[in-house]
């Protein structure tokens, strides 16, 4: 893999890039095509920072993390003959789209299941660490984890967690504010855990880790609510976040009783190399080069159909790097992590916008491999990620607009989302109050039989998904006064959602501008790779 | 561990059999009982006449369930109601227990836990159902019933049949009889021709569908349950290229 290494240190000048008459028109996302918009004059355009460097020898850095852990005993001194050893691993939502072989995870498994047969632990099991999310078919779980730990653990050894399983969860408890703890039975009953974690937003991994990706329908009850998304001022600084705070209540109280060695990565944002390499750029560097690239790729994702568009996007793996991996106990290794990926990820940015554009991806953490980003997954992308993308102050001042660019096609993937279909024909057609959602259908989901069957042998994600991808938008939806939808092939999918279409960007702007004002703040978010605004 | 959803204290699944819970349906029953003849040369005759009449059972199928019944349950005029019932256990144990598809156990047990009622409403014969429903734990079995004269079998059902609209109607009267809200129950079957049972529930459910049902289930997104698949592993959706991943040999 070619590093590149940054000519300068990255400043304020290089992320945020002002529109004005000679500027390019830029690029943005909507689903499986590109847009070229011309932006208004004065429109601030915030650019991600440049990949950093990633760790010379990934395997040594790895290797040093777990001799040289923070807050515990090397991982070595932790081992002894005969213990049972419980190894949790991050799902595939992140990162995203998939990242190219060897998977970070893989490097850190290698290394973590050679020490363990070297001081001759036998009992150990490997669970993808899924929460309620969806089981990873085996083909995934193979790419994931590589040919070695494939070939010595599955099926056996190698599996998806089952939050549904009435002999595989165990209740350890309750936090001084009352939230449930339940955790998976194998981990509960170990001697020790490893959680190997993927770091990809600030909200992953710390105690959110075995809190979140080995516990029940019950004990997810506990923060992923309306109430405590609206409290999360972001779910991104967590810091600020009612879910992070109960994370930690929760992952404290499973450490009590389990002891768990964290391994943490984080890696850089480069998400695209090579020939599409002129993605991350600024629009206005373009090549000639650049521009006859990204016109021929736009030119063929047009003309190609909506599945092989897709397959062609999810099947481009991005080419992320290591850029640091520390390993201890959950806090002080996390807080090096959040450093980092901070120091990765976040722009600084001065003042808050009026409207805030963005343009919305083919993938979400969701729908990895699904044959669509359905609406629900739209409107999590767009006021459930992007809206919290931000630190200390929101980049979207309160009662500001929303203008994404996606066509909200009414496709949903049968095989991944069943739930989410009835959740929107059904239920967000009768109210889209995500308190009344939550105290009237969302038990009746959860535990719908067949979608607990689909959940626990099929790829489903799990019943009571669909309420959270809705909850997840609540703050957005509070705060921000009206979201315009540019590119929408229909008006029903965006108005169920309660939100308008424009059939251009300069529609949508003079929509937004006769909330906000002529002189209304214009801001897009360029994607990709991720940002983060820390607003001043 | 969490309790089921108070809402489904008054809920029930009703299961068709054949091609939903199982791989096998009434002919093979059949089958089995042509074949299992205390002399050899009728156990033979039988299997002939059982696999002549194949095609015209399918047609009569195709065309209406009532035909088919009329015409199928002829094939069991004569037989004697204490050897019909007496094979139904080496019935079950031979034919039907090996080839219960292996997620349908666990989506019993699931659908259990939720607080619902279990019944099988199945087309094929109840004494052949009996070792099923017991071994699946299911609390009601509605099935087919033959007429018996003098200890031998009619060749005709007892009314009502069990089979596609009917179903609906013998739905209705048990959900009356038993303070279940259909609204919120479940039905699933793997079959077209039991459209009415799945539309009169609030939560229906397709299982390994046919060809017409799948487009139906598609249309009013219905979930769609593949209960032959190994619960163990999740192949479905595989990319086009990739090799299937075999398990590695013990």
């Amino acid at each position: 893999m070619r590093a590149i290494r940054p000519k300068t240190r990255a400043s304020h000048r290089e992320h945020v890039v002002t529109i004005d008459s000679d500027s390019a028109p830029r690029i943005m996302f909507s689903g499986e095509r590109f847009l070229l918009e011309d932006l208004p004059i004065g429109t601030r355009v915030i650019y991600p920072r440049r990949p950093m460097t990633q760790v010379a020898n990934p395997r040594a850095a790895i290797r040093y993390a777990l001799s040289h852990p923070d807050g515990m005993e090397p991982l070595h001194a932790l081992l002894s003959p005969g213990m049972k050893v419980t190894i949790a691993v991050d799902d595939i939502s992140m990162p995203l789209p998939i990242m190219r072989t060897p998977d970070v995870r893989q490097l850190v498994l290698e290394a973590v299941c050679e020490m363990l047969a070297d001081h001759g632990v036998d009992d150990v099991h490997i669970i993808i660490a899924l929460g309620l999310h969806r089981r990873m078919h085996d083909w995934e779980i193979k790419r994931m984890v590589g040919p070695k730990v494939w070939a010595d653990y599955w099926p056996d050894r190698l599996y998806n967690h089952d939050a549904c399983d009435p002999d595989g969860m165990v209740v350890m408890g309750k936090t001084p504010h009352g939230e449930l703890v339940e955790l998976n039975r194998r981990a509960a009953d170990s001697d020790l855990c490893i959680y190997v974690n993927l770091n990809f937003v600030p909200m992953n991994g710390g105690h959110k880790s075995m809190a979140v990706g080995l516990c029940g329908y019950e004990s997810l009850k506990s923060h992923h609510t309306p109430k405590g998304i609206v409290a999360s001022d972001s779910f991104m600084d967590p810091p600020n976040s009612f879910l992070t705070h109960s994370f930690v209540r929760q992952g404290r109280l499973v450490e009590k009783h389990v002891k768990v060695f964290h391994i943490e990565t984080v890696l850089n944002n480069r998400i695209y190399d090579g020939p599409l390499s002129f993605l991350m750029k600024n629009e206005d560097n373009f090549t000639e080069t650049d521009r006859l690239k990204f016109s021929a790729m736009k030119w063929a994702l047009d003309k190609m159909p909506f599945a092989a568009r897709r397959e062609l996007l999810m099947r481009t793996p991005a080419g992320y790097e290591l850029i640091g991996c520390w390993a201890g106990a959950c806090e002080p290794v996390h807080e090096k992590v959040i450093a980092k990926s901070s120091e990765q990820y976040c722009v600084e940015v001065e003042g808050q916008a009026d409207i805030l554009i963005c343009g919305i991806p083919f993938v979400s953490p969701y729908n990895v491999n699904s044959k669509a980003l359905n609406p629900l997954l739209v409107q999590v992308m767009a006021l459930g990620y992007f809206y919290h993308m931000y630190r200390g102050k929101s980049l979207l001042r309160d009662g500001g607009v929303l203008i994404i660019t996606h066509p909200c096609s009414d496709r949903f993937d049968p095989v991944h989302h069943p739930s989410y279909i009835e959740f929107f024909n059904r239920i967000l057609t009768e109210t889209t109050d995500s308190y009344t959602l939550e105290k009237k259908y969302q038990d009746e989901f959860a535990y719908n039989p067949s979608y607990v069957e689909m959940y626990r042998r099929g790829n489903a994600y799990h019943g009571a998904h669909p309420f959270y991808m809705w909850y997840w938008g609540q703050r957005g939806r509070e705060k921000v006064s009206r979201v315009i939808v540019v590119g929408a092939d229909n008006v029903t999918v965006p108005s169920i959602m309660g939100w308008e279409t424009a059939g251009s960007m300069a529609e949508a702007v003079a929509m937004a501008r006769g909330t906000m004002g002529r002189s209304a703040q214009i801001t897009m978010l360029h994607q990709p790779p991720i940002v983060m605004a820390d607003v001043k | 561990m969490p309790t089921p959803h108070p809402k489904y204290r008054n809920s029930a699944a009703f299961y068709d059999v054949d091609g939903t819970l199982i791989r096998v349906n009434i002919v093979h029953a059949f089958s089995y009982y042509a074949s299992r003849h205390a002399s050899l040369a009728t156990s033979a005759l039988r299997t002939l006449r059982t696999a002549a009449s194949v095609p015209v059972f399918w047609a009569a199928d195709k065309l209406s369930r009532k035909w088919f019944n009329e015409i199928f349950y002829q094939s069991y005029a004569g037989a004697s109601e204490d050897r019909l019932v007496m094979l139904a256990d080496e019935l079950f144990e031979d034919v039907i227990k090996p080839n219960i598809y292996p997620r349908a156990p666990e989506l019993i047990a699931d659908s259990r836990r939720a607080g619902c009622r279990q019944v099988l409403l199945s087309g094929a014969l109840d004494f052949t159902m009996r070792p099923l429903a017991k071994y699946l734990g299911v609390d009601d079995l509605i099935a087919n019933s033959l007429e018996f004269q003098d200890g031998y079998a009619t060749g005709k059902l007892k009314k009502p049949f069990v089979a596609g609209a009917t179903k609906a109607d013998i739905m209705r009267g048990y959900a009356r009889q038993h303070g279940i809200d259909l609204s919120e129950s479940w039905a699933y079957s793997d079959s077209f021709s039991d459209f009415p049972m799945l539309a009169v529930v609030g939560h229906p459910t397709a299982c390994n569908p046919d060809f017409r049902l799948l487009r139906v289930a598609r249309s009013y997104d219905w979930p769609v349950l593949d209960l032959d698949e190994d619960p163990e592993r999740a192949v479905s959706r595989r990319p086009r290229g990739l090799r299937r991943v075999r398990r590695t040999p013990e």
